[in-house]
């Protein structure tokens, strides 16, 4: 049993809710309790599909557990069909019928075997008491794949035939799915870029998809494994089953663009061409007005790709300093591990909310790049924050074109990662100014927390609250520095007071405390 | 606790109510715990359950309330489905962790899921243990909110249910007034009270669950919503009478609602009259301001939050909307009869739900106007029809004469929408 507040990743069916719900012409037979379907909301109200999500549930309850709830499987995976009318149908179970085992999967299988549902059937078995979201949405991204193409793989051994010099070379973006961070930008933006590079795009998957579509996956030279979260399974059973290679780099940032399409051209057999254009973020990031961004202390946490991404970028090519980073996605903990190293930083690879918060509070970053959790831990703490990965609300889906990967998506983590930060200094002149009468600090904030001025801070207390306290004029003092470090000045104040055991902050005690901090 | 919930028997043949079954787009019970633990200040809820229960509330209560919330989850793995007693440890260590953090708790609330069902962990004894481990320092109590047994609103109800056996007794002429209202809400209602010298008044569920309202034999209980049926019984089986009201939605209702206390302490009609007069009049003009846009549209109500039959006999005689069709989760004869029997006999009333069946209905009658649940609601707006989300009218002060022009504004509102947007 673990206690949980809030979490990052709903259960394995939810995450096969996506896949099913990116795609066309499939239907998910979900056998679970009336009150799962609140996951309906997450596709209309977050993502504002027009759509039903693509899933009937069973809806069975109490009085109907001594009864035959097999029995109700069997005759609503027959209304269902008939209503709806998909290509494949995917059936499986949530966390309660799992329990119950009536094993929907292998009933569907029996009524397609004995002709009573005339459709293909992808049997899912998604372990609710062990597994997440992300990990639902591969697994049934793989079973679908799989379950399609398994006819068609060579035996083993097979060589893939030579790409005929006339047809330009065909690639896969696989990973892109609903509720998944920006994905359909990304999507856009990665098209435009292949194309570009004289590449063209087969098949784009699970989003958009039909089963029809899945068919002509093996058709293309290659595979981009676009969201390993979701594509990797796939792309390593396709590589294995039909020799298609994958790239390996998630184009996120300048650098992991260009890499990715060195590496498409690899894969292509083209040449590297600088064709695909290029971003504004390098002379943005050498501009003089840029200066300030040195050295920014950033957290960052989210899915692994998202956050392995936004550390590169932040590393170099924004010169900010990384001084946390982690993930929930423990699929993904080695490799965030490896990377926490690189920069010298201990990783946080955890679900826990409330872990991620206190490691926020204890490095009082100046940068918070997370999800929207991290966003809520950075708006209390008065930290300026970007999101960059998924769970999603509902603002992650702007209504403008804002891609995260290639070269535009470079522009766009830019200007989102900057804004906050340079709003925050903006601020910072504002209260400076604040005894003028054109600035007041009940100027309403954008960071959304409360006017600066004379509010006591976000920030919590320190745990021995009220053995220290501060004299007028230090207080005073304090209310100069710039309010987003001074959450931080005065912690460190006090645990300077407090060491050198003196009961009141005076202002010398201020200033012996920044002395003694000052790196 | 013996709930016996509607869900689990069979239907009555109500007259003008029909029965539909099959797939189902409802919350469960947990999602009561959104406005329950704002309500009750001093208690926490603790659901024993799955990832997807956790995900539900966290989902329901959108993720507008961060930061630590007096709910959690005590999400079940793998190893707790191996044995029973290793549970009970688990869950009892999970209760210390908790309490450790949150020293503030006075009440703590077991609630139960359909994984916590199915595997028959005996939330009930849970809590008396741990009641006795944390004497005087925490009560525990325990109720179901699980999908198998409760939709939506009744997990209010078994939450209510929960705690009518540990109520004080008292031989005092009280009023009791059932089921969650606004504070802003309750506040009126004891001014009103207060004039017309009713009282004392206790509402259930109280601001702090420390502090729970006395019953006894001279306690007489007004219903503030309609799905706290179970309650109810088990408070009439404590001797409380049942004062049978209207719900307190629009000028009528909330009339008859106050009319039913002043009657039973032997009010006049016209001191009745008197009191309430200002407000009257006052909600009779705001709600002038609504009834052209409102009347005559076409409303129809999917089942949601059993408030679909007081709020269609408000909308239908006290904004002139036209009803087209009301479908509730589930229908209790005792409680929602006299509701059912204010609105017009031919009305299509149904209780359950075929949740396609039903969709399929609306794309044909193209209502002005639908009341659906939160998932559905886009996908009609997709197709060109107005809708109004119920979940809004569980969370918002809608009863009472103040609010009866703002209830009227939220159905009027997306009509107004859609006559404005030109685009
Ligand atoms: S329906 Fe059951 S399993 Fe689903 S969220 Fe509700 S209590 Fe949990
Ligand atoms: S009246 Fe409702 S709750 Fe009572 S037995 Fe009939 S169906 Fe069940």
């Amino acid at each position: 049993m673990e206690l949980t507040v809030w979490t990052y990743e709903g259960p394995p069916h939810v995450g096969a809710m996506r896949i099913a719900t990116s795609m066309r012409d499939v239907h998910y037979l979900l056998h679970a309790p009336q009150g799962d379907t609140y996951a309906n909301l997450l596709f209309t109200m977050i993502e504002r599909r027009d759509q039903r999500p693509p899933v009937t549930y069973t809806t069975f309850q109490a009085r109907d557990l001594g009864g035959d709830t097999a029995n109700m499987v069997t005759s609503m995976l027959k209304e269902t069909y008939e209503r709806f009318k998909p290509q494949v149908m995917l059936v499986g179970e949530s966390c309660t019928a799992e329990l119950i085992q009536d094993q929907p999967g292998t009933l569907a299988q029996g009524m397609v075997a004995n002709g009573e549902l005339p459709v293909p059937v992808v049997p899912l078995e998604l372990p609710a008491y062990s597994r997440k979201e992300n990990w639902g949405a591969s697994e049934t991204m793989y079973q679908m794949v799989r379950g399609l193409l398994l006819s068609q793989v060579p035996p083993p051994g097979t060589q893939r035939p030579e790409r005929d010099a006339g047809r330009p070379p065909l690639v896969n973006l696989l990973g892109p799915s609903s509720l998944g961070f920006r994905c359909r930008d990304d999507v856009r933006e990665i098209s435009s870029l292949l194309s570009q590079v004289g590449v063209e795009v087969n098949v784009i998957a699970p989003d958009g998809a039909s089963p029809q579509d899945l068919l002509k996956i093996p058709e293309a030279d290659f595979n981009c494994c676009l969201y390993p979260e979701t594509a990797l399974l796939t792309c390593q059973w396709l590589k294995r089953s039909f020799g298609q290679p994958f790239t390996q780099t998630v184009p996120i940032g300048v650098g992991a663009t260009r890499d990715f399409l060195a590496e498409v051209a690899g894969l292509a057999g083209t040449e590297t061409s600088d064709s695909a254009g290029d971003s504004r973020l390098p002379w943005y990031s050498r501009s003089i007005d840029s200066t300030y961004l040195t050295g920014k202390r950033v957290f960052i946490f989210g899915d692994a790709t998202h956050a392995l991404a936004a550390a590169r970028i932040a590393h170099e090519e924004l010169a900010f300093e990384v001084v946390g980073l982690g993930t929930y996605s423990r699929e993904f903990a080695r490799d965030v591990r490896k990377a926490a190293r690189d920069y010298g930083v201990e990783p946080l690879i955890t679900d826990n909310y409330l872990e991620v918060e206190d490691r926020v509070t204890e490095l009082q970053p100046e940068l918070v790049l997370g999800t929207q959790m991290e966003r809520h831990i950075a708006k209390r703490l008065g930290i300026p924050c970007a999101v960059i990965s998924a769970p999603v609300h509902v603002q992650d889906f702007p209504a403008r074109y804002s891609p995260q990967m290639g070269f535009e998506g470079a522009n766009v983590i830019f200007d989102t990662w900057v804004h906050p930060l340079m709003m925050g200094l903006e601020e910072h002149l504002l209260a400076m100014f604040r005894d003028d009468f054109e600035f007041n600090d009940s100027a309403p904030s954008h960071l959304g927390h409360q006017p600066v001025a004379d509010t006591p801070q976000p920030v919590p207390a320190p745990a021995e609250d009220g053995d220290v306290s501060w004299s007028q004029d230090a207080e005073q003092e304090l209310r100069k520095i710039p309010f987003f470090v001074r959450g931080k000045a005065r912690r460190n104040t006090e645990r300077f007071a407090r060491e050198q055991n003196l009961h009141t902050v005076t202002l010398d005690t201020l200033y012996d405390a920044k002395a003694h901090f000052s790196r | 606790m013996t709930a016996s919930l509607n869900t689990n028997c069979t239907p009555d043949l109500d007259p003008g109510v029909s029965y539909e079954q099959g797939p189902r787009e409802l919350f469960c019970g947990l999602t009561g715990i959104v406005w329950l633990h704002r309500k009750m200040q001093d208690a926490f809820f603790l659901v024993v359950g799955s990832r997807t229960c956790a995900h539900l509330i966290q989902s329901a209560a959108g993720v507008m309330i961060f930061g630590e919330p007096r709910f959690a989850t005590a999400i079940l793995h793998d190893r707790d489905l191996a044995g029973l007693a290793d549970c009970n440890d688990e869950l009892d260590r999970v209760v210390a962790e908790l309490l450790d953090r949150r020293p503030d708790i006075k009440t703590l609330f077991l609630v139960g899921s359909c994984p916590s069902e199915v595997i028959k962990l005996d939330l009930a004894t849970a809590a008396e243990r741990l009641s006795r481990n944390y004497l005087g320092r925490v009560r525990v109590a325990s109720y179901s909110g699980s999908g198998i047994e409760t939709t939506f609103t009744q997990g209010e109800d078994n939450c209510l249910l929960s705690l009518v056996p540990e109520m004080p007794e008292t031989s005092e002429r009280r009023l009791l007034v059932v089921g969650t209202l606004a504070d802003v809400v309750e506040d009126q209602f004891r001014r009103i009270f207060e004039q017309l010298g009713i009282g004392p008044v206790d509402f259930l569920p109280p601001r702090r669950a420390e502090s729970l309202p006395p019953v006894g034999p001279n306690v007489s209980m007004l219903l503030a919503q309609p799905f706290v049926c179970e309650t109810a019984r088990q408070l009439i089986k404590r001797g409380v009478t049942h004062l049978p009201a209207p719900y307190p939605l629009g000028v009528e209702g909330t009339l008859g609602w106050l009319q039913a206390a002043a009657r039973h302490w032997g009010v006049s009609d016209e001191a009745l009259t008197l009191a309430t007069q200002a407000p009257v009049t006052r909600a009779r003009k705001a709600l002038e301001h609504y009834r052209p846009r409102l009347q005559g549209k076409r409303i129809a109500f999917l089942p949601d939050s059993q408030l679909e039959i007081p709020l269609a006999r408000f909308l239908g005689s006290e904004c002139g909307m036209q009803l087209e069709s009301v479908g509730v989760p589930y229908f209790d004869r005792q409680f929602h009869g006299h509701e059912r029997a204010s609105l017009p006999a031919e009305l299509p009333v149904s209780e359950g739900q075929h949740v396609d069946r039903q969709l399929d209905r609306i794309h044909a009658v193209k209502p002005d106007l639908t009341v659906c649940g939160l998932g559905l609601a886009n996908p009609l707006e997709a197709a060109g029809l107005r809708t109004k989300w119920s979940i809004e009218l569980v969370f918002s002060p809608i009863q009472g004469f103040e609010q009866a022009a703002d209830l009227a504004e939220l159905f009027a509102r997306p009509l107004l929408r859609k006559e404005r947007l030109a685009v």
